[in-house]
Formats: C-alpha cells, sequence, structure tokens
C-alpha cells in the first residue's frame, strides 16, 4: 500500500466519534492504552458529549510476548483515576491488530476491580487477529499485510496521521 | 646402561657452561661431556640438537601429599609429575597427615619414592611435634631417616620464645631450619593482598606488614643465635628490601620465591578465580617487580614450584574457602624460562636458580654436567609452546592459575641416575 | 577465567546481577527507570502483575536476614512468581552439601532464577560461572549480599531514592558513615555512587573501619565526621554490627556514638536540605540517633518502599535476558 492510498487519521477520528455519539454511555470511562490510545482517548472525551473521565494503560507487565521481547525501558505508569469496579469502561487503542495488547489491557483492568462493562474504540482495525477480539467501534478498516506494521503518530499540534512501516524485529 | 646424548647444548651452571656439545653417560655417571671416554659405546644414542641438555632441576617445595593425603595426590602420580617438568631431587615439607615428625614416617616416604624412583625426594622434617609450635621433634633421629632440613611448612609459630630454641637446638647440630616469614596475627583469616583488589573485592585481607614483621622477628633470632634461616617463598617488596640489607649485614639467611609469584599478582584473582587463591597470597604489581629484580640480582637466592596439588571439590567454592595451592613441578621450567626471557637473564644463570643453589640449599653436592657427576640430566626444548590444559599435566592436582595459559619451553627426557625416567611418547 | 563482565550476556545484556562494579551507566539509568512505574503497582487494588508468571524464584540464603529475604519474595510475588525460599543454614550445607551441588540440585527442579546471600565474597560470581560452563545460561542469579563485597540491589535503591530527592547525580556530595570495612552495602553504594558521575563521595569512619585501600573506590577518606558532614546533599549511616563493638575494632558503642553517630547537630553541618539512609535495620544511639531517624530529612521509610519496585525492576530485567 502506499502512503497515498492511506486514509487520513482524522477523518478515522471524525468517523470514529460520529460512530460513538449516541451510542457511549454518558459516564463511560476512556482508558487509553499507551502510547496512541491514550492520544485518541483524550481527543474522544473532547470530543465527545457526556462527562468522561480518561484513564491510562501500559500493559507491558501484561504482555505475553516478555519471553521473547522482554521488557522496554520507557514503561509508563498505568493511572485510572477512577474507581474501576462497577464502572463502564471503553478501551481505546489506536490500531488493533492480533488482539494481544487489548486481552492485556482487559487483565490489567480487571486487577484493578470488576467493571460493569468494557467496550473497545480503535483508530484502525487492520485484521489479522489472533485471539476472539473485537473492536465495538472502529474508524476505519483496512487491509495489510502481515509483515508491515500501521503506526499512529502525533505532530506537536496535535494532529493525528497514519503510516506505514516494515515491523519491527521483522528480516 | 650407556647412554650417550647428542647435538645438545649443554648448559652447566655449576661450571658456568654454556655450549654446543654431547654427553657421555654409563652406569649413573657422566663420563665425558666432550669425548667419549676409550671403548664408550653407546647402547642408545639421544639425538638432542636444537634442546637443551642441563642438570635435572631441584625444588625446594613439592607436596607428594604422602602420607594421609592421597585423596589429592600420590607419590606416583606426583613423581610422574617431577619427571615431566625435569625435576630430579626435590625437598617436600612436613605438612602431611600425620606431619613428618616421626622417623617411621620419613622411612616410609623414602622407601616409598625409592620404589618409584624417578626423582630423589628429600623429606623435610617437622620443627615441632604435629607442627603444633609446642615441643621440639627428635631431630637427630628424623636425619638418620632422611630429612635433610626442618620447617613449619604453612604453619605458623606463634611462640618466638619455642621458635628461639628451635633455632638453638637445630643449630647446635648443624642442622637447617626453613621458616616462611608470615606472622599469624595479622595474617588472621585473610585470604588476598591487602591491596585494591582485596579493597575492591571485600576479600579478608593479608598485609605486607604480615610478611615483615614475621621477617624481623626471625632476623632478630638469627642475630641473637647465630643459626642460620632459609626463608621460604618471599612476597613483597618490603620483604625483599628487608633481606637485602640482612644479607648485606651478613645474617646466615638465604630466600626463596614460588614460580606464581615471579608472575602474577592480586589483578590475577579476576573475579574470585579460586585457582589464585595461594600462600603467601598473590601481591601487587611493585611487589611482584622487586621479586623478580630479586632473583636477577641474587638477594632471593632460588626459584621454587611451591607444588601443591589440590582436588577440584576444594577449589569449586567460594574464593575465600578454596584450599590455597596450586600444581607446580611442571611449570618450574617453563615458568623459570619465562622470567629469563622477560628480564633479559642468561640461561645458564636462571637454570642456577632451579639446579645448583637450590642444591646448595638443601645441603646436596652441586648438580653438574662435568665428568664424574651424577647422571640427573634433563633435556628440553626451550621454545617449543605447549598450553597448560589440565590433560596436559601428570599431576593429579590439575589446579593451577596458570591453567589456559601458552607458555614456552618443554622436557623431553629426564633422566636420574643415568636412567631414563621420563621420555614422553613421539608425536 | 574470562575477564568478560560475568554479569551481561553475549548480547550486553544483564543477565545476573552481582555487583555495581564495571556496570555501564545506562544499566544502571535503565533499572531506576524500570523501577519508577513498579512503585504504583503497591497502590492497587491487586498489588500483581503477571510478569515472571511462571517463573520460579529461589531464595537462597546461606546467611539468615529476613527482612532481604522479604523484600525479595514481596518483589517477586507482585510479579506473579513462584517463590521458593529456602533456608540453607539448616539443610544441605549442614549435610556436608557443597555450594554448587544444592545449585545442581536446584537447577534440575527447573529454577529460573536464583536469590542468593552468602557470607562469602564471591559466592554469587561462583554460582553464575557454574551456570554459564554448565550450560545453563537461562538461569540468573541475584547477588543479594555476598561477604563483605556487595549488595547490589541495595546499592540501586539507595541510588533509586537520591535520585528521587535530588535528581542530578552530577551535582552532589554525598558522605557514607561508619564500617566500610565490613561493609557490602558501602562497597555498592560507593561503586553506583561514581559510575553515575557522583563528583564528591566521603566516607567517614575510624581507621579500624576502613579497607587500606579505600582511596582506590574513589572516594575521599575523612575521619572527622564534622568535616565529612560539611556541606553534603546526602548522608548514608551505615549499620555497625554489634560485633565490632565490642573492644577490638572500637573501643565502646557509646564512644562510636560520640565520634560518629548521627545527631541533629552534627547533621545541621549538613546542607540544609540534604537527606538521610539507612540501610536498615538501624541501632538507635549507636549509629544514629531517634531524633534524626524520625525526622524531617530522614527518607530511610521511602528507601523501603522504593525497594520493593527496584527489586521488581532487577527481576524483571535479568529475567528476560
Amino acid at each position: 500500500m502506499t502512503p497515498d492510498a492511506l486514509p487520513d487519521a482524522e477523518a478515522a477520528l471524525r468517523a470514529l466519534v460520529e460512530r460513538m455519539r449516541g451510542a457511549v454511555a454518558y459516564d463511560a470511562a476512556l482508558v487509553g492504552i499507551y502510547s496512541g490510545g491514550a492520544w485518541i482517548a483524550e481527543r474522544l472525551a473532547a470530543e465527545l458529549p457526556g462527562e468522561h473521565k480518561v484513564g491510562y494503560i501500559d500493559v507491558a507487565y501484561y504482555r505475553d510476548d516478555y519471553e521473547i521481547s522482554g521488557l522496554k525501558s520507557n514503561v509508563r505508569r498505568t493511572s485510572l483515576s477512577f474507581d474501576v469496579s462497577g464502572a463502564t469502561i471503553v478501551l481505546v487503542d489506536d490500531v488493533l491488530f492480533t488482539g494481544r495488547s487489548v486481552r492485556a489491557a482487559i487483565n490489567e483492568l480487571f486487577d484493578f476491580g470488576r467493571p460493569e462493562r468494557i467496550e473497545l474504540a480503535v483508530l484502525v482495525d487492520r485484521g489479522g487477529r489472533e485471539l476472539p477480539i473485537e473492536a465495538t467501534y472502529c474508524g476505519v478498516r483496512l487491509a495489510v499485510a502481515r509483515e508491515l506494521s500501521v503506526v499512529v503518530s502525533r505532530d506537536p499540534g496535535g494532529t493525528l496521521s497514519l503510516a506505514v512501516e516494515p515491523a519491527s524485529g521483522a528480516a | 646402561m650407556k647412554i650417550e646424548i647428542r647435538n645438545g647444548r649443554l648448559i652447566d651452571p655449576a661450571r658456568r657452561i654454556d655450549r654446543a656439545g654431547s654427553l657421555f653417560i654409563d652406569d649413573g655417571r657422566i663420563v665425558g661431556d666432550v669425548e667419549p671416554p676409550p671403548g664408550f659405546r653407546a647402547d642408545r644414542v639421544v639425538d638432542a640438537a636444537g634442546s637443551v641438555v642441563s642438570p635435572g632441576f631441584v625444588d625446594l617445595a613439592a607436596r607428594l601429599r604422602e602420607p594421609g593425603l592421597e585423596y589429592k595426590a600420590t607419590l606416583e602420580s606426583e613423581l610422574a609429575a617431577a619427571g615431566a617438568g625435569g625435576v630430579t631431587s626435590l625437598a617436600c615439607p612436613p605438612d602431611t597427615d600425620p606431619p613428618l615428625d616421626e622417623p617411621g614416617l620419613v622411612e616410609m616416604l623414602k622407601h616409598r619414592a625409592r620404589q618409584i624412583g624417578i626423582s630423589h625426594v628429600y623429606p623435610v622434617g617437622a620443627l615441632t611435634v604435629g607442627l603444633r609450635g609446642a615441643a621440639l621433634t627428635e631431630m637427630g633421629e628424623l636425619v638418620e631417616a632422611g630429612c635433610v632440613a626442618f620447617s613449619q611448612a604453612d604453619v605458623p609459630f606463634h611462640d618466638t620464645l619455642m621458635l628461639l630454641r628451635a633455632l638453638q637446638y637445630a643449630g647446635t647440630f648443624g642442622y637447617r631450619v626453613w621458616l616462611r616469614p608470615q606472622d599469624p596475627y595479622l595474617a588472621q583469616d585473610g585470604v588476598a593482598h591487602d591491596g585494591e583488589v582485596a579493597t575492591r573485592l571485600g576479600l579478608p585481607a593479608i598485609p605486607v606488614a604480615a610478611e615483615t614483621a614475621a621477617l624481623a622477628k626471625i632476623f632478630g633470632l638469627v642475630r641473637a643465635s647465630g643459626v642460620g634461616v632459609h626463608l621460604c617463598r618471599l612476597s613483597s617488596a618490603d620483604g625483599v628490601a628487608m633481606l637485602r640489607s640482612a644479607k648485606a649485614e651478613g645474617l646466615p639467611v638465604t630466600c626463596d620465591v614460588d614460580i606464581h609469584h615471579l608472575h602474577l599478582c592480586d589483578v590475577d584473582i579476576g573475579w574470585f578465580d579460586p585457582l589464585a587463591n595461594l600462600m603467601p597470597p598473590l601481591r601487587g604489581v611493585r611487589d611482584r617487580a622487586a621479586l623478580r629484580q630479586a632473583v636477577a640480582d641474587g638477594t632471593i637466592d632460588a626459584i621454587c614450584s611451591d607444588h601443591a596439588p589440590v582436588d577440584d571439590d576444594v577449589k569449586q567454592v567460594p574464593f575465600a574457602e578454596a584450599e590455597s595451592g596450586a600444581t607446580g613441578l611442571e611449570l618450574l621450567l617453563p615458568l623459570t624460562l619465562k622470567w629469563a626471557r622477560e628480564d633479559k637473564v642468561p640461561l645458564v644463570d636462571a637454570l642456577s636458580r632451579i639446579t645448583t643453589i637450590p642444591a646448595a640449599i638443601i645441603g646436596l653436592a652441586a648438580p653438574s654436567l662435568a665428568a664424574g657427576s651424577i647422571a640427573d640430566v634433563c633435556i628440553f626444548d626451550p621454545e617449543v609452546p605447549w598450553v597448560v590444559r589440565r590433560d596436559a599435566l601428570a599431576s593429579q592436582g590439575k589446579n593451577t592459575p596458570f591453567l589456559g595459559h601458552e607458555l614456552e619451553g618443554r622436557v623431553c627426557m629426564t633422566l636420574r641416575d643415568g636412567r631414563i625416567v621420563h621420555e614422553p611418547a613421539q608425536p | 577465567m574470562s575477564t568478560r563482565n560475568p554479569q551481561l550476556n553475549r548480547n550486553g545484556e544483564l543477565t545476573h546481577l552481582l555487583t555495581l562494579e564495571g556496570l555501564p551507566p545506562a544499566i544502571i539509568t535503565h533499572i531506576l527507570d524500570t523501577a519508577e512505574p513498579f512503585v504504583s503497582i503497591a497502590e492497587r487494588e491487586v498489588k500483581k502483575v503477571p510478569l515472571l508468571r511462571g517463573k520460579a524464584m529461589f531464595n537462597l540464603f546461606f546467611e539468615n536476614s529476613t527482612r532481604t529475604r522479604t523484600t525479595f519474595e514481596i518483589a517477586a510475588k507482585r510479579l506473579s512468581a513462584d517463590v521458593i525460599n529456602l533456608n540453607i543454614g539448616a539443610s544441605s550445607t549442614a549435610k556436608g552439601e557443597t555450594l554448587l551441588d544444592t545449585v545442581d540440585n536446584l537447577c534440575a527442579m527447573n529454577a529460573d532464577l536464583f536469590v542468593v546471600r552468602h557470607s562469602q565474597s564471591g559466592a554469587p560470581h561462583l554460582i553464575a560461572s557454574h551456570l554459564t560452563t554448565t550450560g545453563r545460561e537461562h538461569v540468573h542469579v541475584v547477588n543479594v549480599g555476598d561477604g563483605r563485597h556487595a549488595h547490589p540491589t541495595q546499592g540501586l535503591l539507595d541510588l533509586y531514592t537520591i535520585r528521587h530527592y535530588k535528581q542530578d547525580f552530577r551535582a552532589l556530595t554525598v558522605a557514607v558513615v561508619g564500617d566500610i570495612l565490613h561493609s557490602r552495602v558501602a562497597r555498592s553504594l560507593i561503586q553506583g555512587l561514581t559510575t553515575m558521575g557522583v563528583p564528591e563521595v566521603r566516607v567517614v569512619g575510624p581507621r579500624t573501619l576502613l579497607p587500606t585501600a579505600v582511596e582506590s573506590l574513589g572516594v575521599r577518606v575523612m575521619n572527622d565526621m564534622r568535616e565529612g558532614l560539611r556541606g553534603v546533599d546526602v548522608v548514608v549511616m551505615l549499620r555497625l554490627q554489634n560485633e565490632r563493638m565490642k573492644g577490638a575494632l572500637l573501643p565502646s558503642a557509646g564512644e562510636y556514638f560520640k565520634h560518629y553517630g548521627l545527631t541533629s547537630e552534627k547533621l545541621a553541618l549538613a546542607k540544609p536540605d540534604a537527606i538521610v539512609m539507612h540501610p536498615g535495620p538501624m541501632n538507635r544511639g549507636v549509629e544514629i540517633d531517634s531524633p534524626v531517624a524520625d525526622g524531617a530529612r530522614s527518607v530511610i521509610l521511602p528507601q523501603v518502599t522504593f525497594g520493593i519496585a527496584v527489586r521488581m525492576a532487577v527481576l524483571s530485567i535479568v529475567s528476560a535476558a
């Protein structure tokens, strides 16, 4: 896929907001998975109607590839400024691929309490699932070869963009 | 058996000779080193081209571990190591189990050694009963049994009055006393030189003062009694300086250093290598330099192997728990050669440190290649490189800090009393 | 024996933690950075993350220490590792089993990680090199105190604490007070501080409690406590073991306190914002006065909290190597 053929990230975000508007609970907490998911959660909280607390989650300690990849050095503090027990939570991630990060994030959430409900919002669903996990809300769907990775970045002005790169660690 | 060793480089420290030549041996003695005697017909001719022909080496400290410590080594294994190292005469310290404090033990040791017959074994008797420092041994009986000197091995002497009496008594009969200078209180449970390495690694330390304080005491007693002492295994620059002035003063003292301290220092402990656990401890770079210089200028008289075969079980433990000591008989020659090469000491002078001089300290006739001498001979290639590996050592003790090192100089043949006692299979 | 740093694997990753000596500053920084987010795990409802789930960590204590053993047990459990405590003093060695036999046996029980305390300097190095020569590079060793040699996790938690309160190592003066000679804590701390670029590390104590070549560690030696504390940012008080007070090295605990005990009056010579640290357990009235130990500048309890996070960081980093 050439860069020209990639959808615009801001357009995908607008699509995501539209799909969530009216569907998501007015008091649902938005929990972004570091780092891309965190940016998107903040944007969603600003643009969706309702009272949305924002939390952040770093799934490094819950990943299933620690044995292979080790611990990355810039693990950030998981920070959930609300009571997880009984809460309605929308997990927010930038790209949904194998589903393993979402699995790790759900596990981590449960170590903080028993949520009432967990939904999943993603900017991009690129297919390739290895676990039975699907997004509740999705900005855009893409078909991308397995050996490539879809990367969301944010410029200093806060504008999101999409890129496709060779996956790190791929031969 | 008549043997002709031809085309060799004959080095005879006794006569300070270093020249090409042949050696003729008959009935255990050297019968000529230029021309064969009239009618000499060799049963065996040994071609020594490219090799040095020297008197067999004399080692002042080789533990054979008998009696009592056969799990570490046996006379068979260690005398084989002596043969492989070109050592035809060796003195063994009394730190056996039980210690060599009774004539029966000494006779048995001499008898066993004679049966094996590779090397002349000269036991050093215990100076005190059980090496306990409390009662003198029956030195007269022990000398009759074959002891050439008396020592405490590495067991410390706490009681200074007792030490003076031991010197006086031995001196009465002209027996030699060998002492390793180390103050037991300052050495305590130390395992490493009190310097940067011990500080860094947190190892209990032995200060240089443990050696100098003991030397001061020994020199004081030598001065008081007039009885000579041989000092074993000097380790420090300060100790060398004291020895130098004692000799200048005319005190009757001699001294040896071991091969490890000529080449290694405390830095070689690395990350707690138990193979570098030696006693006295490996000291600093400055100490090593002073020891090498002292051997070159004759302040230190002789070089010994301080051969101490130890089993793996006591080395595969934390550094301070490891038994000190290393196998050395087979390294005496290559490490003496290495020192001579590095410090530009003529070979004939270097070899005197492991032949004539230690022989005089034991009280033996000077080993020589001159006609009429006993045919204790070593033929060695001074330049052939070899790697010190466990399977390259005949000694049962495979532990030495030189494991893995490449050394130059290897024995091609050892003869004792005109008999070939070591001859490796030709490759 | 190899001169390669035995703690690093072929890829330069930390596979054992044996000492802080010779560790690149980047690795120390990585450990401290990794520890930071672990601090907050203690605040969760479930004080646990599944990072080391299924790993078997053996607490191998040849020397008793309930305290250190417990902190490692907590750290490992918060990482979901299985913790097996062995009181070796009472079992194997008493029956004549050698250190390496014990290690071989535990490896046969599929140990992944050994947390080792031993009264002999270098014992953890011996275990690590044995694991290498027997082809068991996947088993890791963490030294938690060997003889007088090293206590690297204590050194790291001290560094973490100092960084937490003082930020920049390169502008600090640190005084370490007390029994340096017998202290593995002091050696590891000094090596850590000098590695991280602390420009002045002072050691303060009587000459009977200083190693002969202490200057070679890169420190300034001060025998007078008041001089030693003047203008420092950090004061680290070392524990004085009971057996040192019996006359051979020091006349009495009372005289030691007079010369080297930390009182408010002596602490006043340090910078106004200086912090006071102690590896614990404290001897109140011997090396430290209670008003100082409990005072506003004491960070002795935060050290304990940070200690768990630092140990979690070490366990998770070596396990991944």
